[in-house]
């Protein structure tokens, strides 16, 4: 195949993967663009196979290695639950990162067969952009990894901080700049290799002073990073398809990234540095809780109240994902309904452990996506409501965020559930949310507490509705 | 003065970025979990490398080192473009099932 029609077939394949990102403005068209994007990659290999100079004999070592990782692939795609999917997405980027890396290896020790030169004298551009692409490639590999441990609770969740932590990613990250500078000058395989460590080395190092419930920052700058990784390998191939989408994919997830920070109201940087939740300002808040009362219910009561309500706001958070309550959660919205109680569903962006996290468990539950609402078209409706239900969402209902400016979660943008004429909320125990602050929630007089699993307590609640 | 086509490129890519950030902006929050999952099947174009890698100068008997690599390059991205796409197809089928219900 000619060179000039491979690119223009690789840019066709740049032009359908735009097209797959554009069928997700409505959920409608976006069956469309997931269809699009699958042919945009059979494209891609089909035209990179053809431009190759093969021995056709050949081509079974191929096939066996697609066939090997798509059946990999096809089973995991079918077999995880999607309460799972934030470690999946984290894990497969882990993936990208790790084939970036080969693929500049296999560059570097044969740059003869990408047309970059010949070994140790490749071109200065190429040399660059390699030691680019293999260093960001290697920071999302050993980075997804971790963040996959954490959300898979192979490792705790909780920061890793020790001293000198930044100072150490500071040096490791100045040696990898200088490490890109040195291979430019003398292109030997030690430091090639070096560059390739330290990479690995600040990947891991980065992510494990991030918190759980900063994993959805984590997520998205690491899905940015994939994109980033695959463009720097674009551009050491000079290949269109790779370039359009790394572009693609780093500026989605940087924008994913940007929108996670302002869910919490805090910068990327503060989110990086890391060791949130750990500082002393949380601890003054818990001392006064101790004493003050606090109202709590069975299933019978919120039963009671719900059934008798006009209109309920149903919050769910990360805690709705690890009891795996939304198909209770859902059971409990159908009878409600047949009592003539409107329901909708309020999502803060950060609730859950990936941006879009809960729609995806109201989906898989069959609820129906019109009667979910982000957090700016739904708050101003709590003031109109009977009852808010939170189920395993705490921090981001706490009030504190708009009146104590000492609280370390004030600005934040955070659900008017205490509006609501009352409020159930569901959680195991008193123990406070992640930042570690004291929801003053739990002791307003229109706030019943219901302590138990949240899809047993939902289950329990959905027999009482009978 | 001929214009180096890494130029070219650099068009191609800063512009790129531009299409990204408004496609993406205007994607429903409700659909972020597909957009991260998409985005990670098609950052797997990445096996286009390694196809190249899996067959430079590979003629039968003597595999080199560079082909190796491209051939778990091949393997890691094939796992990703297949586990990646269906479960996006997987999810948005749940956002199918529900509309179908509700008319």
């Amino acid at each position: 195949m000619s060179a000039n029609l491979s690119s223009l077939l690789f840019l066709m394949t740049g032009v359908l993967f735009i097209l797959a990102l554009r069928g997700l403005s409505s959920p409608e068209t976006s069956r469309m663009g997931n269809f699009f994007g699958i042919v945009g990659m059979i494209l891609a290999i089909v035209v990179s196979i053809l431009s190759v100079n093969i021995f056709f004999s050949n081509l079974i070592y191929f096939i066996i290695a697609l066939s090997i990782g798509g059946i990999i692939g096809g089973i995991i795609a079918f077999k995880i639950p999607m309460t799972a999917m934030p470690q999946l997405v984290a894990g497969f980027h882990s993936l990208v990162g790790l084939a970036a890396v080969l693929v500049a290896v296999s560059a570097y020790y044969s740059p003869d067969s990408f047309g970059l030169g010949t070994f140790q004298n490749i071109k200065t551009a190429s040399i660059i952009e390699m030691g680019l692409g293999v260093s960001i490639g290697a920071i999302t590999f050993t980075g997804s990894i971790i963040a996959f441990m954490k959300l898979q609770g192979l490792m705790s969740g909780s920061p890793i901080v020790f001293p000198g932590q930044h100072y150490l990613n500071a040096l490791l990250g100045i040696l990898i700049i200088s490490l890109i500078g040195y291979l430019i000058i003398n292109q030997s395989t030690q430091i090639f290799w070096m560059l390739i460590i330290a990479s690995l080395l600040i990947g891991f190092l980065i992510i494990i002073p991030i918190g759980g419930a900063d994993m959805p920052v984590v997520i998205s700058m690491l899905n940015s990073y994939s994109g980033w990784a695959a463009a720097g390998i674009g551009f050491t191939l000079e290949n269109t398809a790779l370039i359009i989408t790394g572009a693609l994919v780093g500026s989605s997830g940087a924008i994913l990234s940007y929108i996670m920070c302002k869910g919490m109201n805090r910068s990327f940087l503060n989110v990086i540095l890391g060791g949130f939740g750990t500082d002393s300002s949380s601890n003054n808040t818990k001392e006064t809780s101790e004493q003050k009362p606090v109202k709590s219910g069975n299933a019978e009561d919120a039963a009671f109240l719900m059934k008798n309500a006009s209109s309920v706001i149903i919050v769910p958070g990360y805690g709705m994902a690890v009891a795996q309550a939304q198909h209770a959660l859902r059971e409990m919205v159908d009878k409600l309904k047949k009592n003539d109680v409107k329901v909708s569903y309020a999502i803060h962006p950060v609730a859950g452990r990936m941006p879009g996290h809960m729609n995806v468990l109201l989906a898989e539950a069959n609820v129906p996506y019109d009667e979910v609402f982000e957090l700016d078209d739904i708050n101003n409706d709590f003031a109109n409501t009977d009852v808010a239900y939170v189920i395993g969402a705490n921090d981001v209902t706490n009030p504190a965020a708009k009146t104590d400016p000492k609280s370390p979660i004030f600005g934040m943008p955070v659900l008017d559930v205490e509006k609501c004429k009352s409020v159930l909320f569901i959680k195991r125990s008193m123990s406070p949310g992640y930042a570690g602050v004291d929801n003053e929630l739990f002791y307003r007089d229109n706030t019943l507490m219901l302590f138990a699993d949240a899809k047993k307590m939902t289950e329990d609640i959905v027999k009482h509705l009978d | 003065m001929e214009i180096d086509p890494f130029i070219f490129r650099l068009s191609i890519f800063i512009l790129s970025i531009f299409i990204g950030y408004f496609v993406v902006w205007s994607v429903t929050p409700s659909l972020h979990t597909p957009l991260m999952s998409v985005t990670n099947a098609i950052s797997s174009v990445i096996i286009v490398g390694a196809i190249i890698a899996s067959f430079s100068s590979l003629n039968g008997s003597n595999i080199s080192f560079s082909n190796i690599l491209g051939f778990i390059a091949v393997t890691l991205a094939a796992i990703n473009i297949f586990g990646g796409f269906l479960v996006t197809q997987r999810m948005l089928q749940m956002y199918k099932k529900k509309k179908k219900e509700n008319k």
